[in-house]
């Protein structure tokens, strides 16, 4: 196994499911049957992106792989150098893992969406979407230069707007569609100016290049500002894309596509852009704009968290659940966390694809009731269902021996040093505060969802399991959130194969006074840094050592806090959730209401948009058509007085030279008899006027 | 003053004086008449000339060609039976001014250049040489105008015969 | 003077042109102009042959005559063909009258 085949097959792997939209968009309509194709090409892609991670994981383990070739040239521009615009590909372990955490889940979405959507009268179409939405998350995850990862991020966000809207004869969900697309419009403008600060300095758009400029310490415009602002502005695409505060409101939103579709965006392809976004971009982080990240995603776990613990749409909690956990992943990144941050990245994708595709399921059975106040007793109903939700909850509540432990754990021993080295201490309080609310407010799901007795009698008798296409991609998903697919120790997540072998923390590029001071290496080790092997400071690995097990131990109490205080609220009544609502009434409506944040959008943007609409129509009413009819009316003065000009000099040179002509004419006209013989004498009269000058006699 | 000189004059004479009332007499037929002696004294110009086998033909088509032809077209535009054969004539003042002056100039002209001659010293018969070179050296205007002619005569009897729409 | 030379066939054949051009210029007759046409053209014969002969250039001016009395020839039967056609049209042969193209 070679390179150029690794490269060719993630080519191939690229541009199997564009094959599939495009032969689906076009022939959906004819051929029956057709999705199964889109699934089967989803598969094809599947097998070859484990080929390809099982060969870059054990073949070129170290080594990245990168193929390029010139898009466009813009030849040497004087002053400015020569310009060119590269489109390749770029393969590290990061890309390969990614490889198979997309096509894993996009093919158990579409697995599952067999069934689901049957019926639907736009069912091709659907599956030609979820063709096109994988295909530009793979865009983006194969990229190696911005310029790349700005068309397929741009491409995400269409594919998203096309499927969050799918039941557009709803206005909500065209509503959340525009909402998701306007949203991330916003953060995307940040993350294009950023990476135009990148390209006026570099004149290039690749990864590499401009890593490697700054790390020969050739900064934008010669100054570190513009490289934090650099930084920020491209984690603003993230904001955008990972729902963080505070452009975190379209994913709630967005739970108006079809529940699948939820699965898709929140675990493998579209909130996973931005995460994904941060990592690639990590070496250039200067120590503000990390501690920007870190307090933008701390801030954003605690806000979605607090606002879950209250929702009663099964799908909202999962919405806002997910925005808690990008958080943390955000959060992570911020602390210089990195391997945590992408290690949290897969396996939430695949509990939180298996707690999606789970209440998909439910839905389904409940024949398309979402409130968990109708639910209750789904246990015996839905057991395959039950226990595969139930493993996912464990695992991102942080439960022992699950994935979810490993990465959340790591997070935390990450904040937690963090705080220790910088004495930002608020961060990792928000990170344990957080992890106790995921584990209450996702037990309060289980435990009113599928315990208990049912509250819908009649919904009740009609639920039924699943059919196996959806059962089998939870089994899959709640099986990959055990431990064991990442690491032999449940308790040391950094010694198992997935962090130790795969996953590393690249070597910061950014000048090393603006690094936190645990990311500057120490002086024996500077040297071996030349060589981007070492990252840490000595100091900062015996933090990490030293918060490993006090992070454990925190994470699992109040992990257990929470399990513990949901089951006393919800399952044993020893607490009545009502009472303690009307007792904090403001905090609950808050958060119920989603700390008003709508609201206050509504409030300030949107009608502050609708104002200085207003504003706009009035300047351009009043000031605006007021010079336009100004200068109307100092055209149409001019243009009188031409006119005066024109009827009495002009027309009368004209009509003088006309009388004049006709003068002329009058008195030539006497000549023109139209009588040969007249002519002929006046003929006469000209030869003897010719012979009188000339005198030839 | 020699016989040549005497005919020569005689010839003039007539050729000038009948072109004279040829012009200026009122009656088309008496035009036309005068101009037969016009003719006739061209032809003995161009015998005075030597040019004798042009003299036959313009006996042949002046006079009896083209001087019938005319005779015809005065008679047939004129009705016989109420016949209208004076002409009528316009401007005549400022014609006879100016050809008057024309003519004294054009015979200033004549007269007062020096010309080159070098006289034939004793003319022969042309007819043969011409009859040579009509068919070597001009044969090809020769044909042309051979074609022409025809082409003329179709073309008029082709205008003249056409009815009155 | 009175010696005959090349001048007194010009003085003749110019005194014929200019009553040629009396005649074309003065008659009303269509006829009569074309009278007036065949007096000019007779005199520019003259010339021609008298030039031939008094400049030594062989018969070339004969020729160059004869066929200026050929095309006199078609000039005529043309010329009074439409004479013969205007005299349909319009009931006269007056120059001065047909003048329906000037309006």
């Amino acid at each position: 196994m070679n390179e150029s085949l690794i490269v060719n097959l993630s080519i191939i792997i690229l541009f199997l499911p564009l094959l599939g939209f495009v032969t689906l968009i076009f022939l959906g309509k004819w051929i029956k049957k057709l999705h199964l194709f889109e699934v089967f090409i989803l598969g094809l892609a599947l097998i070859l992106s484990i080929v390809v991670m099982y060969a870059k994981l054990s073949f070129y383990n170290v080594k990245d792989i990168v193929a390029a070739f010139t898009w466009i040239s813009m030849g040497n521009a004087p002053a400015i150098g020569s310009i060119n615009i590269e489109l390749g590909i770029k393969i590290d372990n990061i890309t390969a893992i990614m490889l198979v955490v997309v096509n894993l889940i996009s093919f158990l979405v579409h697995m599952f969406s067999i069934e689901y959507m049957r019926g639907d009268k736009r069912y091709t179409r659907y599956f030609a979407y979820l063709g096109v939405f994988t295909f530009s998350m793979l865009g983006i995850v194969l990229t190696h230069n911005f310029l790349m990862m700005y068309i397929y991020w741009e491409l995400v966000g269409l594919s998203s707007y096309l499927l969050i809207g799918f039941w557009f004869e709803k206005k909500s969900a065209s509503d959340a569609a525009k909402k998701a697309f306007i949203v991330n419009r916003i953060g995307d403008i940040g993350m294009f100016i950023g990476i135009l600060i990148l390209f006026t300095q570099y004149k290039t758009f690749t990864f590499d290049v401009i890593f490697q400029q700054i790390g020969l310490g050739n900064l934008p415009f010669n100054s570190t500002a513009w490289l934090t602002a650099a930084g920020i502005l491209i984690f603003m695409g993230a904001v955008g894309k990972s729902a963080q505060f505070p452009l975190h409101v379209w994913l709630p939103d967005a739970m108006e596509g079809p529940t699948p579709v939820s699965a898709l965006i929140h675990a493998a392809t579209m909130v996973a852009a931005g995460v994904y976004l941060c990592v690639r971009i990590f070496v250039m982080l200067t120590a503000d704009a990390m501690l920007v990240i870190a307090v933008v995603g701390a801030f954003t776990s605690l806000i979605a968290a607090t606002i879950a613990l209250t929702q009663n749409d099964i799908k909202k909690v999962l919405a806002y659940s997910t925005v808690s956990q990008l958080g943390y992943m955000v959060m992570s990144v911020g602390v210089g966390a990195y391997t945590f941050a992408f290690f949290h990245l897969v396996t939430h994708a695949f509990f939180k694809a298996c707690l999606f595709l789970g209440s998909g399921s439910v839905i389904h059975a409940m024949h398309h009731e979402q409130d968990i106040r109708n639910m209750g007793g789904l246990r015996k109903k839905l057991p395959i269902t039950y226990y595969t939700f139930l493993i996912s909850t464990v695992a991102i509540s942080g439960v022992p021996f699950t994935s979810g432990f490993l990465s959340k754990d790591g997070i935390l021993a990450g904040t937690l040093a963090f705080g220790k080295l910088t004495s930002h201490w608020l961060i990792p309080a928000m990170g344990f505060l957080v992890a106790a609310m995921t584990a209450f407010y996702m037990f309060r799901l289980v435990i009113l969802t599928f315990h208990g007795e049912p509250r819908d009698h009649h919904k009740y008798e009609h639920a039924h399991e699943s059919p196996f296409v959806m059962v089998a991609p939870l089994v899959v998903l709640a099986t990959l959130s055990i431990f064991i697919w990442y690491t032999p120790n449940p308790f040391a997540p950094a010694d198992g194969w997935f962090l130790k072998n795969w996953v590393k923390t690249p070597a910061q590029v950014t000048p090393v006074q603006t690094r936190f001071e645990f990311m500057k290496p120490s002086t024996e080790e500077a040297k071996a840094e030349v060589h981007g092997e070492i990252t840490h400071s000595v100091e900062y690995t015996e933090t990490m050592h030293w918060a490993h097990y006090p992070a454990m131990i925190l994470s699992l109490i109040v992990a257990g806090l929470g399990i513990l205080i949901a089951f006393m609220f919800y399952q044993w009544k020893k607490i009545s959730a009502d009472k303690l609502a009307e007792k904090l009434k403001t905090l609950y409506k808050l958060s119920l209401n989603k700390w008003y944040l709508d609201e206050i959008y509504d409030a300030t943007a949107v009608s502050g948009t609708l104002g200085f609409g207003s504003i706009l129509a009035w300047f351009d009413n009043k000031i605006v058509d007021g010079i336009v009819n100004g200068s109307a009316h100092v055209t149409q003065l001019v243009s009188k007085f031409s006119n005066l000009f024109d009827t009495y000099v002009v027309d009368g040179f004209v009509n003088f030279t006309a009388f004049f002509s006709g003068f002329v004419g009058l008195s030539f006209r006497r000549l023109q008899t139209g009588k040969v013989q007249t002519y002929i004498i006046f003929v006469v009269f000209s030869i003897i006027i010719l012979l009188l000058i000339f005198k030839p006699f | 003053m020699n016989y040549y000189d005497i005919i020569f004059y005689l010839f003039a004479i007539i050729t000038v004086g009948s072109a004279v009332f040829v012009v200026t007499t009122r009656n088309v037929i008496y035009s036309a008449f005068f101009l037969l002696f016009t003719f006739f004294g061209v032809t003995g110009i161009y015998v005075l000339l030597g040019a004798d086998f042009l003299a036959v033909v313009q006996i042949m088509v002046y006079i009896g060609g083209i001087l019938i032809l005319l005779i015809f077209g005065v008679m047939l535009t004129n009705t016989i039976t109420n016949v209208e054969i004076r002409t009528g004539t316009l401007h005549l003042l400022p014609a006879a001014i100016g050809v008057g002056v024309f003519m004294g100039a054009v015979v200033s002209v004549m007269i007062w250049t020096d010309w080159k001659s070098q006289p034939v010293a004793n003319p022969v018969t042309t007819t043969k040489s011409l009859g040579y070179l009509l068919i070597n050296e001009y044969v090809l205007i020769f044909e042309l105008l051979g074609i022409l002619l025809l082409i003329a005569l179709i073309g008029a009897a082709s205008i003249a015969r056409r009815e009155k729409e | 003077m009175l010696q005959v030379g090349l001048t007194h066939f010009l003085v003749v054949s110019a005194i014929l042109f200019s009553l040629g051009i009396y005649g074309i210029v003065t008659r009303k007759n269509a006829v009569m102009v074309l009278m007036g046409i065949e007096l000019v053209l007779n005199s520019a014969n003259i010339n021609f042959v008298a030039f031939a002969k008094y400049g030594n250039y062989g018969l070339g001016g004969q020729i160059i005559a004869l066929f200026v009395i050929i095309l006199a020839a078609a000039e005529a039967a043309i010329a009074l063909a439409i004479v013969l056609n205007i005299y349909k049209t319009f009931a006269n042969v007056n120059v001065d009258e047909i003048d329906k193209l000037k309006e």
